[in-house]
């Protein structure tokens, strides 16, 4: 429960109506997309400005109460369930794109902007910002950059993190911290921008965002290439980054989900195909052109059955479209889905590829898998019933072998989605006992009441 | 109250249909509602957790799961937009069904559904005093629109410009109509809807008209009454399921191949809610419904694919006025329909369509949403009128009676001149103009 006297305080912050004490909404605010126990809050509050914002945190600290940062609630690693209960601050008030800078190509947000609007906005000035993560129509900017998202665009225009120039947080007493610059150029004092990226909302509530632009790609081209042979379509990513070719996406679909995709929407994918490569590259059109080329002729050297080239952008927009429902189509065929993204270094997708069929053998569970095959980010996912426990455990203990397997190759438990409530048991895994306790040391430093989306990323893992 | 465990009981029902949501949230890109608001309770995956939470036993009381139930438009643009498939109207209706009857419906409204709506004589009656005090209690607001507005300030009509009933029901000008198939060989029944009757009777004539010039045979039955969409949207079964047997009745005295409506609303909520609401228990119910949705059609629709619509020589004659169409989630949303009537629009070369922004986004009506949550829902029509004004239109057209309410109340508050009409409005003026018959 919260107290009265600060409960009266947040309403005058932030007038009544930005508060949200009623059981029935406070549960609302319980999950995200992760397949996690729901965890309801004792209150969330809706900041309109950002003085607002600075005042809670302020306020959350001086009471000892959790705080958890919530966008659109769309991650797929609980780092948005309030863990520990505590408040809800939602962002979707912080929604204003306060400056879109063409001569020097940056832009400065507050966290609730939508990123598909951002993205809609700055191309609207003729320029480009590339991060597509998958919830793109409805995730917030500032969930993007807690969570370092991704998208299709990975492998050549690389992720959230390559696009923040600079922020500016407050810390958990609500004053404000300015790190990085509009300057393509930035050495002045520490990186904080690289430690906030990613952090989760365990370090500091983000206020500003400066973010970098480029300019849009002038030309592209599209293709699908059809494999009688899982292998041979795995090799075929390998040998294209071998070859030097960096294709804007480089995505793969194994037969499960393209059967799912074909029964879903018709578009007319090969359901007997052991797997499909789902090709963009793109850049100035003689490049674009000799690119294309050299792909297609490795696809076919290496053994694809058939290669289709988009002709027009009506039937370039029709493979991203199937690809694009990948997830619905496989959401649509079980209750539960379990979306992973452990990622491997790009030469070793056919080993990650072969493991993954092995492991639904010997779990006996149902996985499709497609994903961002170019950047070695597969998305394995998991189609279940969380109601049948017998199931469930199979379930689990699959992803711990998935993640295990990702390891030993060099990988990497997650490579879009975060580390959250999900992985943070198995952090130590990949990383050290010596890094969680570094981790561990800032945390208690920044955050001395550990008021901050306590029990997120290095929650779980006992150390000293 | 019944002990709350009899309520988490019968939520059992919708258990399966609930857990196929994976808390993705898409939603929140097209839901309306939470485009204005920006919380999680007015979105579909807010709501479907709150249903949850029922069934899970995480509330003492009902009441602010059912408030935040009906705080929804039931566009069904969530559900037309969802990744993993969520029946969120079939689980909507049925929460709504299955907490009113635990929870009881308010005096107010079981006053209207179950003395007047569920009753069709003593509605048009009411209708009818309505229409002797409306004279003295409004005055015209917009001429182009034929909108009024109240004359005194009135805590029911508010600010809203609304359009008044019609001075002659259409029940009392046409009761009852049984004509021959004609040279199309087909015969139709015409549900008439009530928005229709009382407000614009001149649609009904326009589709008799339009049914005539095709030689369709036309039956109407005698009193006709309403569909029941406001029943159970506000989770009346029992008015519901009397208002289903009533029409199954009347339409049992004469044969027809198809039921058409102008009204996208009854269309749906005939084709796709009396099946899946109708009383389980008679078997004969079951199919009769069964087989009533299957003839179901959009006039626009049963035109196109079942009859052919008039050819024209030229495209568009000069004085072509632009004419806009706004998509009623009843039709596109609901049962797909969204090219046809822009073929009846497009039929006439008296007009050249020309389409807004996000034609297919809700005008915000929403039925009883609108008398409960009216400021939210004219902020929501306030967006579709800019979406109207920017397609430098004319005339805006739409499928259903109760979106042309709506768009009438935003355009006429802001004085627009802009004409409201229905697509089979513009394809019966074609007609008038090359004569009755071809």
């Amino acid at each position: 429960m919260i107290n009265p006297v600060l409960l009266k305080e947040f309403k005058t912050v932030l007038g009544p109506e930005n508060v949200l004490a009623d059981q029935a909404d406070l549960l609302t605010y319980s999950y995200d997309a992760a397949v996690l126990k729901a965890v309801t809050p004792a209150l969330a509050l809706r900041p309109v400005d950002s003085e607002a914002l600075s005042r809670v945190v302020r306020l959350c600290n001086e009471n000892k109460l959790p705080l958890t940062v919530r966008g659109a609630g769309t991650n797929l690693s609980g780092g948005t369930i309030p863990l520990r209960g505590g408040v809800v601050v939602l962002t979707n008030a912080l929604n204003k794109i306060l400056e879109i800078n063409s001569e020097d190509m940056y832009a400065i947000v507050q966290p609730g902007v939508v990123t598909a609007r951002f993205a809609a906005a700055v191309e609207a000035k003729g320029l480009f910002y590339p991060p597509d993560p998958g919830s793109q129509a409805v995730s917030t900017l500032g969930g993007n950059v807690a969570e370092n998202a991704g998208g299709l665009r990975g492998l050549k225009y690389g992720v959230t993190k390559d696009y923040v120039m600079g922020l500016q947080f407050f810390d958990v007493d609500g004053e404000p911290v300015k790190t990085g610059s509009k300057t393509v150029k930035c050495a002045t004092g520490y990186n904080l921008a690289g430690l906030l990226v990613g952090s989760e909302g365990t370090l500091g509530v983000f206020n500003e965002i400066t973010l970098k632009l480029i300019p849009p790609p002038a030309h592209q081209k599209a293709m699908f290439a059809v494999f009688d042979d899982i292998d041979r379509a795995s090799e075929t990513v390998a040998a294209i980054i071998a070859h030097r070719i960096v294709p804007a996406t480089l995505e793969f679909m194994d037969n499960f989900t393209i059967r799912a995709v074909e029964d879903f929407s018709r578009a007319g994918l090969p359901v007997d195909a052991a797997a499909l490569l789902l090709i963009e590259v793109d850049g100035h059109p003689a490049q674009v052109e000799e690119d294309a080329g050299k792909v297609e002729s490795l696809c076919r050297k290496i053994g694809a059955a058939s290669i289709r080239v988009a002709k027009d952008a009506a039937e370039r927009d029709k493979v991203w479209e199937a690809r694009r429902s990948a997830l619905s189509a496989l959401a649509k065929l079980k209750p539960t889905v379990v979306l992973e993204d452990a990622t491997v270094p790009r030469s070793k997708i056919p080993e990650m590829v072969r493991a993954l069929q092995d492991i639904s053998k010997q779990y006996d569970i149902a996985i499709g898998t497609f994903g961002h095959a170019g950047d070695g980010n597969l998305h394995p996912t998991i189609l279940t019933d969380r109601r049948d426990k017998e199931e469930w455990e199979r379930v689990e203990a699959a992803i711990e072998t998935v993640f295990d397997k990702a390891l030993s190759l060099g990988g990497t438990l997650s490579g879009e989605h975060g580390t959250g409530i999900a992985k943070s048991c198995f952090l130590e895994k990949e990383t050290s006992m010596a890094t969680i306790r570094y981790s561990k040391r800032i945390k208690a430093a920044m955050d001395p009441n550990n008021i901050l989306n306590p029990e997120k990323i290095i929650g779980h893992v006992k150390a000293g | 109250m019944p002990n709350i465990k009899v309520l988490t009981k019968l939520m059992r029902e919708l258990e399966d249909q609930l857990v196929v949501c994976m808390r993705c949230g898409m939603c929140q890109a097209v839901c309306p509602v939470f485009a204005e608001t920006g919380f999680e309770a007015d979105v579909a995956r807010g709501k479907l957790a709150l249903l949850d939470g029922l069934l899970n036993e995480m509330f003492k009381d009902p009441q602010g799961v059912y408030e935040r139930l009906n705080k929804c438009l039931l566009c069904g643009s969530c559900a037309a937009n969802c990744p993993s498939g969520v029946s969120v109207l079939e689980i909507f209706i049925k929460a709504r069904a299955i907490l009113t009857g635990f929870m009881g419906l308010s005096p107010a409204k079981k006053l209207i559904l179950r003395g007047m709506l569920s009753r069709p004589e003593i509605f048009d009656r009411v209708a009818e005093w309505g229409l002797k005090f409306q004279k003295i209690l409004t005055k015209p607001a917009n001429e182009i629109i034929g909108t009024s507005c109240a004359r005194f300030v009135s805590p029911l009509l508010k600010d809203r410009h609304f359009m008044p009933l019609a001075p002659v029901p259409f029940h009392r000008k046409i009761p009852s109509l049984n004509t021959d198939k004609g040279r199309s060989g087909l015969k139709v029944l015409f549900y008439v809807g009530c928005l229709i009757d009382k407000v614009f009777p001149q649609l009904a004539q326009d589709v008799i008209d339009v049914l005539n010039y095709h030689e369709v045979g036309v039956f109407i039955p005698q009193k006709q009454g309403c569909c029941g969409i406001p029943a159970i949207s506000s989770g009346d079964l029992k008015t519901f399921n009397r208002l289903v047997r009533h029409h199954l009745e009347i339409f049992h005295d004469e044969k027809f191949d198809y039921l058409v409506t102008a009204c996208a609303t009854c269309t749906s909520t005939i084709k796709k809610i009396w099946p899946m609401m109708a009383d389980k228990a008679s078997e004969s119910i079951e199919n009769e419904v069964a087989e009533i949705a299957q003839k179901t059609l959009d006039i626009s629709q049963f035109l196109v694919t079942k009859v052919g619509l008039k050819k024209n020589a030229t495209a568009h004659i000069d004085t072509a006025v632009n004419v806009t169409f706004h998509d009623p989630c009843h039709l596109k949303k609901s049962l797909g329909v969204a090219a046809e009537p822009r073929a009846l629009i497009n039929a006439n070369p008296g007009y050249r369509l020309k389409e807004m922004p996000e034609a297919d986004r809700c005008c915000g009506l929403g039925g009883s949403f609108n008398l409960h949550y009216y400021e939210l829902s004219s902020n929501i029509g306030r967006a579709k009128r800019n979406n109207i004004k920017a397609s430098e239109s004319s005339v805006v057209a739409t499928g259903c009676p109760a979106c042309m309410l709506q768009i009438s109340d935003m355009l006429s508050q802001s004085d627009d001149k802009i004409a409201v009409k229905h697509p089979i409005e513009i394809y019966r003026e074609l007609i008038k103009i090359n004569g009755t018959h071809a």
